[in-house]
């Protein structure tokens, strides 16, 4: 396996975060979200590190990170734009706006901008039912999307 | 998916008859036929009691292992269920007080006919040159299904084929049945394979889908034995060996691990557990080899190694060397060695120096056999007959060559050399019997039995024993080693001196014990270990036991009867081994053996590094 550099004191952070929750196991999913609200993103390094200090195979990891679209391997655009595909919001047709946002930004999710600009990933039932389909892009939230607000959203960001 | 082995579950077996009395058993009717089972019988398996065979395509039950796989994936094994709207895979499903089933109704033949159709939508059309083609349970079903059309088009997975150098994994033809899965992480807890992502594009693969020799992998091949498709297959080295054979300046020499002549039969239609050591060696003979020798005799020097090693190890600590280590682990496995350089690499000071029979037979054909035979070690190739997948990625371990030369250039697996005798037009059955040649073809019992679990320590103790105490075995058969169970110990007694051994197959049962012996809890003085269940006669190259674990059983059988009959059952009686000492080695663990026979070991852990 290949070597890892990672700075001393993300590795500190990341070793706190597993014996937060007991170095154990079972807890990766949880120990997966709480690193990846730290550093935004999950690395090849830090499954590993994770994988060391829960004591599970790297490869086990990887397989719940890739499985799970929550987690992103991959840094975050500058506005990340995250589509709820929580019951409610699929049935309001959010995966026709999720479409749209792939189209005109050419990028699939998970991934990021060549620009680095956007980032589109998808979330779990934010809680905001009443406003469905719901985007969030950074701290903002967005109501009722349909498909063709999609360029004027986009829009905003491009100055 | 349950995880027990076999001691374990013969327990649970004693608990529930128990039970059966007070608890109450489910009346229940499959096809026709009245049954009683016990509470918690899947529909499979209450069929199964009745004779009737489900066709399964995920589900996987070594029951002599312990294991089973039921994940209810495929769907190939459903049924029907009066009163039920859908159908009910068998594997998964309980029975329940009342059940009426149709195990082979026409709303079933055709409900597997069409999950089949839609499996085979997303394969690829490769039958004709698959290496599985003929022994793929997939290919079996789907002609048995009778489907001769697909009615579904869709979209085809394509990925990379990852070549390792044992095995090669084309994940165009995965079926997500994740056999390999629990095989690599519950039996053997490498964790090298993982589902990862989801959906159509989901797979088993190594993390980050990074190549096979880029992961944990031990190439322990238990994957590859149980995968039912040809995803996962050996790296064949047979066109390498044809060319070689049908080159007139090459001397080829063969050796033949001791688990093959066990199981080479079964490929040919001959019962498990049939012994073909004669045959295997005419054929081996009629396919072109100059010599054919015997991986046994380097098993017999093995033990004479490393049976010296122990004693040396236990003398010093008996005197109260604190520097000296034991328990000594034995290191005959391959897939064992990558085991613990990549697991537990902190303690690669403690398994013995001593090289595999395999890579003592090279050196010794490419020294002291070339110049007796007056080849050049250019011209020579060696080659192995092995049952095992990780002894091809040993040949190429840079250790174990001279100026770039492998002293054994490649191994070929106990199903390449069935297919070769057949391409070669030989019915294995049919030829008659013959004899290996010498100076490296003889053999003691001792030897053969290294190709089931508990033989090797077997084998070290008739040699240690007399070695140690200078008296002869009144009884060279040492029972208490032999069995199946996963982890085994037994005390010898040397004379006055107890000696413990503990024995574990299957990669799962050796990391118990060497997590025993890291928080000092261990009270062994030697410890063999085997990387696959039941020993090299279960090896990732053997024939394809398609869920049978009885076969393993008797293929052992074989080899302790073969053990019985050899007139020298002790490694350091065997007179080719005296005389390779007295002409060339000098004595066991001399310095020409230190360099020729013995190794030593890497850390490959994960490094990490730190900025
Ligand atoms: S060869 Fe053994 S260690 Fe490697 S992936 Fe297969 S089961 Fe796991
Ligand atoms: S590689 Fe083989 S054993 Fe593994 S999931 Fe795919 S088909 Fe099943
Ligand atoms: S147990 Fe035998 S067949 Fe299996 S990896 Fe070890 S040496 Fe090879
Ligand atoms: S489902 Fe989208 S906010 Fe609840
Ligand atoms: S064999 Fe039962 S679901 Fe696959």
């Amino acid at each position: 396996m290949a070597k890892i550099k990672l700075a001393k004191s993300k590795v500190d952070t990341l070793v706190e975060i597993c014996k937060s929750f007991n170095n154990e196991g079972s807890e990766l999913i949880n120990v997966l979200h709480k690193a990846q609200e730290t550093f935004g993103y999950l690395p090849a390094e830090v499954q590993e590190i994770i994988a060391r200090e829960l004591n599970v195979a790297v490869a086990h990891v990887y397989g719940v990170v890739t499985f799970y679209s929550f987690f992103s391997m991959v840094p975050k655009g500058e506005f990340p734009i995250s589509i709820c595909m929580g019951t409610a919001c699929y049935v309001r047709g959010a995966e026709k706006v999720l479409e749209e946002f792939k189209r005109q930004l050419d990028v699939p999710v998970g991934e990021t901008t060549e620009d680095g600009k956007f980032s589109i990933s998808c979330l779990r039932c934010v809680g905001a039912c009443g406003l469905a389909p719901v985007v969030t892009i950074g701290e903002r939230v967005y109501g009722r999307v349909a498909a063709g607000d999609v360029a004027d959203i986009i829009k905003e960001y491009q100055s | 998916m349950v995880l027990v082995w076999r001691n374990v579950s013969l327990m649970r077996l004693a608990f529930s008859k128990e039970d059966l009395k007070m608890e109450k058993m489910i009346k229940l009717t499959i096809d026709n036929k009245q049954i009683e089972v016990p509470h918690g019988t899947t529909i499979y398996e209450a069929a199964k009691e009745l004779g009737i065979e489900i066709p399964t395509l995920c589900y996987m039950h070594l029951g002599d292992m312990g294991i089973e796989h039921k994940p209810g994936g495929c769907r190939i094994c459903v049924v029907e269920v009066e009163g039920r709207r859908n159908l009910a895979p068998s594997c998964n499903s309980k029975c329940e007080e009342g059940m009426v089933i149709h195990t082979h109704n026409m709303r079933v033949l055709n409900a597997r006919k069409t999950v089949m159709e839609l499996m085979l939508s997303d394969h690829p059309f490769d039958c004709l040159v698959c290496a599985k083609s003929g022994n793929c349970d997939l290919q079996t079903m789907a002609h048995q299904f009778g489907v001769r059309e697909l009615h579904y088009k869709g979209e085809q997975s394509t990925y990379k084929v990852d070549y390792s150098p044992s095995i090669i994994r084309d994940m165009d033809k995965c079926i997500m049945c994740r056999r390999c899965e629990t095989m690599c992480n519950d039996v053997q807890t490498v964790g090298a394979l993982s589902a990862v992502n989801r959906g159509f594009e989901s797979v088993v693969a190594p993390a980050f889908e990074m190549d096979l020799e880029k992961s944990t992998c031990t190439y322990c091949g238990q994957c590859v034995a149980v995968c039912p498709t040809g995803a996962l297959t050996e790296k064949d080295h047979t066109n390498q060996l044809i060319r070689d054979l049908a080159d007139p300046k090459k001397t080829v020499v063969v050796q033949t691990a001791p688990a093959v002549r066990a199981a080479l039969g079964e490929e040919f239609g001959m019962e498990a557990g049939t012994l073909v050591t004669g045959k295997m060696v005419s054929a081996l003979r009629r396919l072109g080899f100059n010599s054919v020798f015997d991986t046994d005799f380097a098993a017999d020097l093995t033990i004479m190694e490393e049976g010296t090693e122990l004693l040396e190890r236990l003398q010093k600590h008996l005197d109260g060397d604190k520097d000296v280590k034991l328990p000594i682990l034995t290191s005959c496995c391959p897939g064992w060695v990558n085991f613990f350089e990549h697991h537990f690499p902190d303690m690669k000071d403690i398994p013995s120096t001593a090289r595999s029979p395999q890579q003592m037979f090279g050196p010794i054909a490419k020294t002291y056999l070339a110049d007796k035979m007056g080849v050049k070690r250019e011209d020579m190739i060696v080659v192995s007959i092995m049952p095992c997948l990780a002894k091809k990625y040993e040949c190429q371990r840079d250790e174990f060559k001279v100026d770039g030369d492998p002293d054994v250039n490649y191994s070929i697996s106990t199903r390449e050399l069935a297919n070769l005798i057949k391409q070669a037009n030989m019915d294995l059955t049919t030829l008659p019997e013959e004899d290996f040649d010498n100076p490296l073809g003889e053999s003691t019992g001792a030897g053969v039995i290294f190709g089931a679990t508990g033989g090797v320590i077997e084998a070290a103790a008739r040699t240690a024993y007399e070695v140690y105490t200078g008296k002869t075995l009144e009884k060279v058969d040492f029972d208490a080693l032999r069995g199946m169970e996963g982890i085994r110990s037994a005390t010898v007694d040397f004379d006055g001196l107890p000696i413990n051994i503990g024995i574990a197959h299957g990669l799962g049962n050796a990391r118990k014990l060497l997590e025993d012996i890291r928080d000092g809890k261990s009270q062994y003085h030697a410890i063999e270990i085997m990387a696959c269940p039941g020993g090299c006669i279960g090896g990732g190259g053997q024939p394809l036991h398609h869920g049978d674990s009885s076969i393993l059983k008797k293929r052992a059988a074989a080899l302790y009867r073969e053990d019985e009959g050899k007139a020298i059952r002790k490694s350091h009686e065997n007179p080719y081994i005296i005389k390779l000492y007295e002409e060339f080695l000098g004595k066991p663990c001399s310095e020409l053996s230190h360099k020729l026979l013995h190794t030593h070991y890497f850390d490959k852990s994960n490094e990490i590094e730190i900025e």
